[in-house]
């Protein structure tokens, strides 16, 4: 199985390691990821107000661009796959938009390809069983935070991965690589996404991924996987601030969900990047004896 | 010899937690007269009443005491496992043990509950065994209803009744009957015109062979109980022949004279002869006396003159007609609280201030406007119209305390009739809560909202006054937070629905009770919503609280279902629990004759052959005591005793102290 | 503070502007509260999204654009989410900020931007963030 697959601006700089794990790991599970061999920012946010139609342009040129290539496009970052579907959606079935974007790109696209997520792909295409199957190293009494964050789940109405109140696709994928997941109560909150840019905002969103990580600690996590690099940068330095105001805080290494597949499946630690993580995962990999 | 059973009630825990119910039972087999007795675990379920039946043949018991519950809870139940099991139900009783002992001691060692227990169910054995066998009354029904007021209530009971064969009389106070309902425009939620639902009613109620009409006509004084009714009606003088008038309508247009139209409530005029409105049911006129210069002075006489079939007739007088009915059903409906209750909204005083029943009439397209939109002062039509809600309702300190359940939803019909009128206007409405529970109601105030463009602000008006020729409303939107002002053309009040001025004397004919706000009381407000505590008299509709059409028409239905019910059966029965009165010993103080409450007692010669008085005494009315025992208490001679609680019963029980 | 409340506040072109641009309806929310408690920045923002819509349906469109509010508005979507009207107070925060974008007033100046961060942060980051707040 060979499936198109768009990195997106992010993962192509500082979430390599993201890439990289994937990319290894969807070979030991049977498929290939086919890059894009051009492709843009998808502008790394959905338009939400139906008059931008200018928003639209950048994530329709990169699904134009990927129609050619087959009739599915693959991505990791949950920003990439929130704004690639939702553009999808609007293109297909709001005919008035789709002129005017297709006429300034100069595209002929009519939304008809498929947006997938690399959890849909291991979840309805290979199999979380397949994927238990495959692994070489269970990853055994490691206590992981599923953090989803935002992108990945709302709206529902497009997104549609998983129930965005309560999903489960993170935790059954680690379950599968042998961790016991840890669900917690603030796992589909905000970490402060974009407000990273603002000169002021710092301390709005020190305290949005502030909250996250302390409900994901009190519930007992030792590590946190993510699927977006926003929210790892967001998560990271909430840390940083966290364990200098906080007596007694520890921080946990955030890592993505694929460095911990990899690492299941037998890659190494340097492979997979766990060394370049803020916080270095592999002393709590060694006390659990992984 | 006596032979009584008796059977003490554990009830689960209730009772068992503060009385030895066992030892209770071993106590009262002592007694003398008691050949059974014995505790269970829930005397009322089927296997306890099982019990008792089996007691009474084992041991051929000819009285039984449940010490349990109190009777209002189980009388009936055991009383009709004893009958069928060949005991006369009246020598069934209940000594309360758990009300009035079990619960009020919390004390574990059952010392207290215990004794008194034994107390209580001594005192009941020895009152049984001086009870006498007693038979339900039966009284003949008189197969005919009396419906009291021609509103929407009052005539779908009336169709209704009539449907299920039996006769109506339908007494209306007003010239036609409609109510409050000819005067809307288009009804919640729907949007269907008022009149073109209400008017095929109306002509039905009028031509049906078994309703008979009497309109400008009042109840004036009702006699009887259940079944048995006499009632005197006044037909006020109409000085229009109701054979003759054909109802072509040319003294209407010919009479000089003109007067504010009831029906219009002020908004337009009306001949001085005149029909409330054009479909009036019935289409026959009356002449306002007051202002007729005819009748006053003795001049003008034109309808006379213009009248084909000769039907005016200056010379008529009231007229009092007796009708006998068994059933009586009161439908008299509502009226607005009028505007000059609120001060702070100008009292009355503001033209371009009127109540929602105002809007009505505008929005009407029989309606003096045409079903233009206009306000009062000038004419104009209005370019912004505030509506103010709960105007006089939930108003603890100055209004009344309830909410008039009906304004939410005909204020937001008043916004979308408006904007249908007025497309370039603008509707704001001032409100609390908005309350639109009821099949599609939510929907339709969000549509008023939503679709068309009413603005809703969260607060209570706290002053309207005039400024510039400008109607200014001032108050506050509670969430945004801030005070709010309005310059507004036209202010309309969800003025409180209010009971009836007069609805206290017409529940004082009747015998019926009535709350704080002389609204009439159901009998239960759960369990039994039509009926009164007076037997054989029913409510309808908005006389017993604000309520909208749908739910006016179902206690309509409801109520003829009942008075069915009761026809059903050629007689009926009731309780044997009367007074009676010892005739050797009344000495016709008619003390008792004032006491009673129901007017059950009335005055009796005793004539010898030759037709002499050789006395006069008190005699009670079965049919009307309701067995409350005043006159018993009220006989200084004592010549008045209770079935069921004669004075002999009453010492009986106080001498085992 | 008292209001002046006419026709056309409520009827007011801006307005329309502003349903049109963000494709949402003011009058079909009905105040009950679920996006501002939602809404994990509310806390911070001297108009929340309640309120703010609140303000809108009488015509208040100065006292919202004044508001931080907007500019807080991390578009994570909770409050569309959880709204029983299926209203996106996401969808008129971005309204607003474009309403003041299109101006050419700029929230944030590139050139203000620490070095640091414009180092060491993702992409898309950037990318968002100058979508959202710059001109
Ligand atoms: C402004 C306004 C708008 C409304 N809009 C709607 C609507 O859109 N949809 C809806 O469902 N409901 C609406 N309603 C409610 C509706 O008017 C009532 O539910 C309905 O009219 C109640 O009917 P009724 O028969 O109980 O009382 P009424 O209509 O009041 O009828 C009572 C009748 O009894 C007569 N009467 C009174 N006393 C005596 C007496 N002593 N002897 C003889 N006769 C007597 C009266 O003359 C009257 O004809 C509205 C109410 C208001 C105030
Ligand atoms: S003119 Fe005579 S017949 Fe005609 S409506 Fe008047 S009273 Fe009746
Ligand atoms: S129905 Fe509505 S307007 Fe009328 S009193 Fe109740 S809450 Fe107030
Ligand atoms: S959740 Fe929706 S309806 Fe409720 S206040 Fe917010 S926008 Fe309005
Ligand atoms: S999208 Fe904006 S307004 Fe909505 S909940 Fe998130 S931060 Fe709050």
């Amino acid at each position: 199985m060979k499936l198109t697959y768009y990195p997106g601006c992010t993962l192509n700089t500082v979430a390599k390691q993201f890439d990289a794990s994937a990319k290894k790991s969807a070979l030991e599970l049977g498929f290939e990821m086919d890059e894009l061999s051009e492709w843009n920012c998808c502008g790394a946010s959905f338009p939400l107000t139906p008059d931008n139609i200018m928003g639209l342009s950048a994530p329709t040129k990169v699904l134009a661009q990927a129609r050619k290539a087959g009739d599915t496009v693959m991505t990791l970052c949950s920003v990439c796959y929130n704004v690639l579907k939702r553009t999808n959606k609007v293109i297909r079935d709001d005919t008035d938009r789709r002129d005017v974007v297709c006429g300034f790109i100069e595209e002929d696209y009519d939304g008809s390809i498929d947006v997938l997520h690399f959890l849909e792909v291991l979840r309805d295409r290979v199999g979380f069983e397949k994927v238990k199957e495959a692994v070489k190293r269970p990853l055994e009494g490691l206590k992981a935070g599923a953090y989803y964050g935002c992108m990945l789940l709302r709206p529902f109405e497009d997104m549609g991965i998983d129930n965005c109140e309560d999903p489960t696709i993170f935790e059954d994928l680690l379950k599968a690589l042998g961790c016991e997941p840890v669900g917690f109560p603030n796992k589909i909150e905000c970490c402060g996404s974009h407000l990273a840019l603002g000169k002021d905002n710092e301390e709005i969103v020190t305290k949005l991924s502030g909250n996250v990580m302390q409900s994901a600690a009190g519930s007992g996590a030792e590590l946190i996987v993510t699927s977006c690099p926003l929210c790892q940068y967001n998560l990271d330095g909430a840390q940083e601030k966290l364990e200098a105001s906080m007596p007694g805080y520890r921080p946990v290494p955030i890592v993505y969900f694929t460095q911990i597949l990899g690492l299941s499946l037998g890659q190494s630690e340097t492979e997979l990047g766990l060394d370049t993580s803020r916080w270095d995962a592999r002393p709590l990999l060694k006390e659990k004896g992984i | 010899m006596a032979r009584i059973g008796v059977f003490i009630c554990q009830c689960g825990k209730n009772i068992e937690s503060t009385v030895d119910t066992k030892k209770v039972a071993d106590e009262m087999a002592e007694l003398p007269g008691v050949v059974y007795s014995c505790n269970y675990r829930f005397m009322c379920s089927a296997p306890g009443q099982e019990d008792v039946k089996k007691a009474i043949k084992k041991h051929k018991l000819d009285g039984v005491v449940v010490a349990a519950c109190s009777p209002h809870m189980h009388e009936k139940t055991f009383r009709r496992a004893c009958e069928a099991a060949g005991v006369n139900p009246y020598k069934c009783e209940m000594a309360n043990i758990r009300e009035q002992c079990s619960w009020v001691h919390h004390d574990t060692t059952k010392k207290a509950g215990t004794a008194k227990s034994i107390d209580i169910t001594r005192m009941t054995i020895e009152r049984l065994k001086k009870n006498k066998p007693l038979k339900k009354i039966s009284i003949p029904v008189n197969k005919r209803a009396l419906v009291i007021g021609g509103g929407i209530a009052g005539i779908q009971a009336a169709l209704d009744i009539a449907e299920g064969g039996r006769e109506v009389i339908l007494v209306e106070r007003e010239p036609s009957i409609g109510g409050n309902m000819a005067r809307l425009s288009e009804t919640f939620p729907t949007m269907d015109c008022s009149q073109c639902i209400l008017t095929p009613k109306m002509v039905e109620a009028e031509l049906h062979d078994n309703i008979k009409l009497y309109t400008w006509s009042e109840v004036e004084k009702v006699d009887g109980y259940i079944g048995n009714f006499t009632v005197q009606i006044r037909k006020k003088a109409r000085y229009v022949d109701e054979e003759l008038c054909t109802g072509c309508g040319d003294c209407l247009v010919k009479c000089p004279f003109k007067a504010p139209s009831e029906f219009e409530m002020g908004l337009a005029t009306r001949k001085v002869i005149y029909t409330p409105f054009p479909q009036a049911v019935p289409n026959i006129p009356v002449i306002d006396a007051a202002r007729c210069p005819k009748i006053q002075k003795g001049k003008c006489g034109i309808c006379e003159k213009v009248c084909g079939p000769g039907a005016i007739d200056y010379e008529q007088t009231d007229q009092i007609v007796t009708e006998e009915v068994g059933a009586i059903v009161v439908a008299t409906g509502y009226q607005v609280m009028p505007t000059a209750r609120f001060g702070e909204y100008g009292a009355g005083k503001i033209k371009d201030v009127i109540t929602g029943l105002h809007f009505e009439r505008l929005a009407s397209s029989a309606g003096p406007t045409g079903g233009e939109i206009r306000r009062p002062s000038d004419d104009k039509v209005p370019d912004s119209v505030v509506f103010i809600q709960c105007s006089g309702s939930r108003d603890e300190a100055k209004g009344v305390a309830y909410c008039s359940k009906i304004c939410c939803m005909y204020t937001a019909k008043h916004t979308m009739l408006y904007k249908h009128k007025v497309p370039d206007g603008q509707a704001y409405v001032f409100y609390m809560d908005i309350r639109a529970g009821g099949k599609r109601y939510e929907e339709f105030t969000r549509r008023a909202i939503e679709k068309e463009g009413a603005m809703y602000l969260r607060g209570r008006v706290s002053r309207v006054y005039e400024r510039d020729g400008k109607v200014i409303v001032q108050g506050a939107d509670t969430l945004s937070g801030d005070q709010i002002e309005i310059e507004a053309e036209m202010v309309v009040l969800a003025s409180a629905v209010v009971s009836r001025t007069g609805a206290d004397q017409l529940a004082q004919k009747l015998g019926i009770s009535y709350d704080r706000y002389k609204f009439f009381n159901e009998y239960h407000p759960k369990l039994k919503p039509v009926e009164t505590v007076t037997g054989g008299i029913f409510l309808a509709g908005t006389c017993m609280g604000p309520m909208d059409i749908p739910d006016a028409v179902s206690m309509g239905s409801a109520v003829a279902g009942k008075v069915l019910g009761l026809f059903s059966a050629e007689e009926m029965a009731r309780e044997p629990i009367t007074a009676s009165v010892n005739t050797m010993i009344c000495n016709a103080c008619w003390d008792c004759v004032v006491a009673c409450p129901y007017t059950a007692i009335e005055k009796e010669e005793v004539r010898n052959k030759k037709g002499e008085i050789v006395r006069v005494n008190a005699k009670v009315n079965d049919g009307l005591c309701q067995g409350c025992g005043v006159c018993v208490a009220a006989c200084r001679s004592k010549a008045i005793d209770l079935a069921g609680y004669t004075d002999e019963q009453v010492y009986a029980a106080i001498s085992v102290f | 503070m008292m209001h002046k409340l006419a026709k056309d506040d409520i009827q007011s072109d801006i307005l329309g502007q502003i349903e049109r641009v963000s494709g949402e309806e003011l009058n079909k929310c009905y105040q009950c509260g679920n996006c501002t408690g939602s809404c994990p920045v509310s806390f911070a923002m001297e108009i929340p999204p309640t309120k703010t819509i609140r303000m809108l349906q009488l015509g208040r469109v100065d006292d919202v654009l004044k508001a931080n509010s907007m500019w807080l508005c991390v578009s994570c979507l909770q409050c569309y989410s959880r709204c029983p009207k299926a209203v996106s107070a996401a969808n008129l925060f971005e309204a607003l900020r474009q309403l003041s974008l299109r101006k050419g007033e700029s929230h944030e100046e590139i050139k203000d931007l620490p070095f640091p961060f414009l180092k060491g942060a993702p992409q898309q980051a950037i990318v968002s963030g100058f979508r959202k707040f710059v001109s």
